[in-house]
């Protein structure tokens, strides 16, 4: 499986290093023919708001959201936002790839930013991960389908929706590789491998 | 602090990369940034070239000028502060801005030391000209390094000369074994375990950008294929003729730094640059480079 890191802005590096842990191919998408070569997405976190300029700028919502119609889809942090279906900011304009509404920033500034243990469901299996918090947007509706993978205060944090998975927070930043692999490594359930990740 | 802590303030500066951050000084100009597609802000009351031009003591800005960026824009509002002026930093941390600048480009308040980053919950970016500085600074905590250049000059030659020297000095790092690394460090003035990372990472530990004196697309091209990851526009979009238009195609340039077809589209039509300066014309005392240590 050969996988795409959108590479218009943000932490484009730090995926790329959980994927070669994982063993994956990946190459880094800055144009939206670059879509054909790969079958499954990464979008990063950065800022939502760049993202949407460049992403306009290229053209890239329509494909991207046919692309998602048959291949798989991970957002982090800006990723979620950009995969939502609705946004409080009128400078973003999201994918609605996943059925959920977003808030920028609902933590607050960086000051508020952190790392703090969660707790996923993934595949029915359970595990505590460190994840780290930056900037982090909140889900503030979600839809019937959506399934919940990891809640912070009691307010969903991971979600999934079909193939999609969406997260407010950073794995690739604790080289946790669960999310990534549920998504790109073909429904296997959070295995053994994981064990020296987890918090 | 404990090391998540350092973690998460490194982690902003990831989210940064591949992104323009620009110097505004109200929130009009924030406004136009953020617009344009800017990643951030850097909130200051006067931009290098006026600071230049107008000379005095250049200080933190003012915290309702602040607090009023703050409240314009939804991307991260960096501040300044004077090179070992911690209370200022104090006071931009109670203010919440998300980077503090220890920065050259306002009066030094401390002449031997900079700012202890490691305090603070807010990330720091700082300035260097070579190695040993960017590595001085990240073990007093700073969470990005960018190159120092020569701030409103709208000349590029000394971040390109920074860059270069920073990049070349990690190169030959990597090529030593450990038995040199101790007499590198002591050459480097940097500490060892720094040395030893980087030697071992074939790159600085935290996001290296470019700084001082980016004035167009092909400027910022450039920094980015001399190895930059983000890079910084002080005065050289709202010196320029056109800010809206330049900032948004110093932000295409970035992403698209190595296609130089679509840098030539994204470069046509501009209007004019900023004016710039020569370097060997700045009088060395005048040459903010030159602070910080």
């Amino acid at each position: 499986m050969n996988i795409g890191i959108l590479a218009l802005q943000g932490d484009v590096e730090k995926h790329g290093h959980v994927l070669s842990d994982l063993g994956l191919e990946y190459i880094f998408v800055r144009y939206p023919d670059e879509l054909n070569e790969v079958n499954g997405l990464i979008i990063p976190g950065g800022e939502s708001t760049t993202l949407t300029k460049l992403m306009n700028k290229s053209h890239f919502h329509k494909p991207i959201k046919k692309f998602a119609e048959k291949n798989p889809i991970l957002g982090t942090c800006a990723g979620m936002i950009m995969m939502s279906k609705n946004v409080n900011h009128p400078l973003v304009d999201p994918l609605g790839i996943i059925d959920v509404d977003v808030d920028r920033n609902a933590y607050g500034r960086q000051v508020h930013s952190f790392v703090d243990k969660l707790s996923v469901r993934l595949n029915g299996d359970s595990k505590t991960i460190a994840a780290t918090f930056i900037r982090a947007p909140k889900i503030t509706k979600i839809g019937k389908n959506v399934e919940i993978l990891a809640e912070f205060n009691n307010e969903p944090c991971a979600v999934k929706q079909g193939q999609h998975i969406a997260l407010s927070f950073h794995p690739e930043l604790n080289n946790i590789t669960l999310f990534h692999k549920a998504v790109f490594c073909n429904k296997g359930s959070i295995n053994k491998q994981e064990s020296s990740h987890a918090a | 602090m404990s090391k998540s802590n350092y973690e998460v303030k490194v982690g902003l500066a990831e989210m940064l990369k591949g992104g323009v951050i620009m110097d505004v000084m109200n929130p009009e100009q924030a406004r136009i940034a953020e617009d344009a597609g800017a990643v951030a802000v850097m909130a200051l009351e006067r931009i290098p070239a006026l600071i230049r031009e107008e000379g005095g003591i250049s200080r933190m800005s003012d915290p309702e000028m602040i607090k009023d960026i703050q409240k314009e824009v939804s991307i991260p509002v960096m501040a300044k502060v004077r090179i070992g002026h911690f209370a200022e930093a104090q006071i931009l941390e109670a203010l919440e801005v998300d980077f503090i600048d220890e920065s050259e480009v306002l009066t030094p308040a401390d002449e031997h030391n900079h700012v202890w980053k490691h305090d603070f919950k807010v990330p720091f970016v700082c300035g260097c000209r070579d190695l040993g500085e960017a590595l001085r600074r990240i073990g007093e905590g700073a969470a990005m390094i960018r190159t120092k250049g020569e701030a409103g000059s709208g000349n590029i030659v000394e971040a390109v000369r920074h860059m270069r020297k920073v990049i070349s000095q990690i190169k030959e790092l990597t090529t030593m074994g450990n038995d040199e690394l101790m007499a590198q460090a002591k050459e480097l003035g940097a500490p060892f375990s720094l040395v030893q990372q980087v030697s071992k990472l074939g790159k600085l530990p935290v996001p290296n950008f470019a700084a001082g004196g980016i004035a167009t697309p092909a400027d910022a091209s450039l920094m980015m294929q001399l190895g930059a990851e983000t890079v910084f526009v002080g005065s050289g979009i709202f010196m320029s003729e056109d800010p809206s238009s330049r900032a948004n195609a110093i932000v295409e340039a970035v992403t698209y730094f190595d296609d130089a077809e679509k840098l030539a589209s994204i470069s046509h039509g501009l209007k004019k640059a900023m004016e710039g300066l020569d370097i060997a014309k700045i009088p060395e005392e005048e040459r903010l480079q030159e602070r910080g240590w």
